[in-house]
């Protein structure tokens, strides 16, 4: 099935005086209508220029991308600009008008369309409902908080009716908390008007929270894409294992350097469990057939695409004999099994 | 002695020098304007780069820009004759002042426009503004503040330019001091002008600044 976003074969390279950078290479994905996408990868790793060239503000150097099967670069600037209207775009530091009040703001692009002014205004009004900002309409930027300066740029992304959202890093600049409110809000946006919303991130969390697919970018290349659900607890590529395990938030690097001590060497494995593995005791269970303690290192509850699931990192006994019956003794419990000593450094 | 008539001369050089700096500094704004905006356009991180026309108007500017200002007077005298029919008098002193202000203030637009923030500009991008509606309705509005302290700043310029017009028979206040001040030693009317610039320079400087705060309003 051909998706609302099309990419094919994507190479970006940057020319400057001295020397070609390629920041992005041979990228393919597929976006379908109505999915929350995720795009995630270290800082550096080419997502942003990825999502700039989604509506053409960066032309890609080799490759196609398409639009609701129309293909940007056959398009004359002018094209280019009316089909901008569909894609709306909202960003890390929000990009507010900081001269304008959160009305005007929210008017600006309707008039760029040629809205008249009164009929732009009682958009505006609509749309500060559904963000739920309707009593700053006369504010000015400088007056809000990061979190209801993102609830203003997602009105303003809205106002055009757009069939496509792309958020590059739009909730990096606020707190867990605001945070998990756009999160909200861009889901239910995703679920009433049917909006296609492509997430660029470095956050695992927010993946984890809201997307349904998501696609990994690793130094320019696409290392890894597919359900959030099969990628988090299957993930192949180092750069998927990388985010997944190391979930870079402040708060967890003396704890994950800790498990890394305590993993030095040993052979550990890290295991989720899916929905039906959850009520039986499995690690107690494994322990008592085994007779061999294992070591807890890590364990978590997560959210994954709105369902509970349970994260372990254990240290195994060292025969290797038995390593591997307990390994095997998981999986026939539906437990998704990784070894995790080689990439965590 | 001061005379009535020393006074009348000095309120027709108050007259005088208003007209020549707000008219030179306003033509100065037709031209300086859309050169500042080209400038901020067409370099190299600009909405469209364009390393032709950047290089021709950088060169322009920079040429005007270092040539002292009582030189580029007596060079213009050719051409203001050409254009208003004489080369002194308020009148005449006109045309040499917006050729020194008009790349003085295309600098100082260009400064200004370069200091909007580039995410608000791609954002627009982003909505499929056009280069037109995200010079005037983004960079101009985001800058505005910006660009009031500068006129602010080009009028005094204007204002001190305009007294140097003196020397060669500008006429205005500068005229007046040079006259009477230097040539026929009345130390206390070349002090009155001096006094009469200061104060010029402040009323402008403090009603530019009043009103560039009051349109700002990224302040809480």
């Amino acid at each position: 099935m051909s998706g609302i976003i099309e990419v094919r074969d994507l190479t970006k390279v940057f020319t400057t005086e001295e020397s070609e950078v390629e920041a992005l290479h041979d990228i393919n994905l597929s976006i379908q209508a109505g999915d929350i996408y995720g795009i995630i990868g270290m800082s550096g790793a080419g997502k942003s220029t990825l999502v700039r060239c989604l509506n053409f503000l960066e032309r890609p150097t080799k490759g196609t991308v398409e639009i609701g099967g129309r293909d940007l670069s056959a398009m004359s600037e002018r094209e280019l600009r009316g089909l901008r209207s569909e894609i709306a775009m909202i960003f890390q530091h929000f990009n507010l008008l900081m001269q304008k009040n959160v009305t005007d703001n929210i008017c600006f692009p309707l008039i760029i369309a040629g809205m008249k002014k009164k009929d732009a205004r009682e958009r505006a009004a609509q749309l500060l409902e559904i963000v739920g900002m309707t009593e700053k309409a006369k504010a000015y930027p400088a007056q809000l908080s990061g979190g209801q300066k993102q609830r203003v740029a997602i009105a303003r992304a809205l106002a055009g009716n757009p069939k496509i959202l792309l958020c590059d890093e739009a909730t990096s600049a606020l707190d867990p908390q605001t945070t998990r409110s756009i999160l909200t809000l861009l889901k239910e946006i995703n679920r009433q008007y049917g909006i296609t919303i492509v997430i660029i991130t470095h956050e695992m969390a927010v993946v984890r929270e809201i997307c349904s697919h998501v696609a990994i970018i690793s130094g320019g290349c696409l290392a890894e894409q597919g359900r959030v659900f099969d990628i988090f607890s299957h993930p192949k590529t180092d750069a998927a294992k990388e985010l997944i395990v190391k979930r870079g938030k402040e708060s967890e690097l003396n704890l994950e350097s800790r498990q890394r001590s305590l993993m030095d060497g040993k052979c550990c494995i890290r295991i989720v469990f899916s929905v039906n593995s959850s009520f039986e005791p499995v690690i107690a269970n494994m322990v008592l057939k085994f007779g061999q303690p294992v070591n807890i290192l890590k364990a978590d509850t997560m959210n994954v695409e709105g369902i509970a699931r349970g994260e372990m990192i254990l240290q195994l006994p060292d025969e290797k004999e038995m390593q591997e019956n307990m390994k095997d003794y998981l999986i026939e419990r539906g437990l998704a099994v990784e070894e995790v000593n080689g990439y965590v450094d | 002695m001061w005379t009535k008539e020393i006074t009348l001369m000095i309120a027709a050089g108050i007259r005088d020098t208003l007209y020549m700096t707000l008219v030179s500094t306003l033509c100065g704004y037709i031209l300086g304007l859309p050169m500042g905006i080209t400038l901020a356009v067409t370099d190299k991180g600009g909405i469209k780069p364009n390393p032709v026309v950047y290089k021709i108007l950088d060169v322009t500017a920079n040429i005007i820009r270092s040539i002292p200002f009582l030189i580029l007077l007596i060079l213009l005298i050719p051409f203001t004759i050409f254009l208003v029919g004489k080369s002194y008098g308020a009148t005449g002193t006109i045309v040499p002042l917006t050729v020194a202000a008009a790349p003085f203030i295309a600098r100082m637009i260009e400064s200004s426009l370069n200091e909007v923030d580039k995410g608000v500009i791609e954002a627009a991008q982003s909505m499929g503004a056009d280069i037109f509606t995200i010079i005037w309705k983004v960079m101009l509005v985001e800058a505005r503040t910006s660009i009031l302290a500068g006129a602010t700043i080009a009028v005094g310029t204007v204002l001190g330019y305009s007294a140097m017009a003196g020397i060669v028979g500008g006429g205005g206040l500068g005229d007046i001091a040079i006259r009477y001040g230097y040539y026929r030693y009345r130390t206390d009317i070349m002090f009155a002008t001096v006094i009469l610039l200061v104060v010029l320079v402040q009323i402008f400087q403090t009603i530019g600044m009043r009103v560039s705060n009051k349109l700002d309003k990224r302040k809480r």
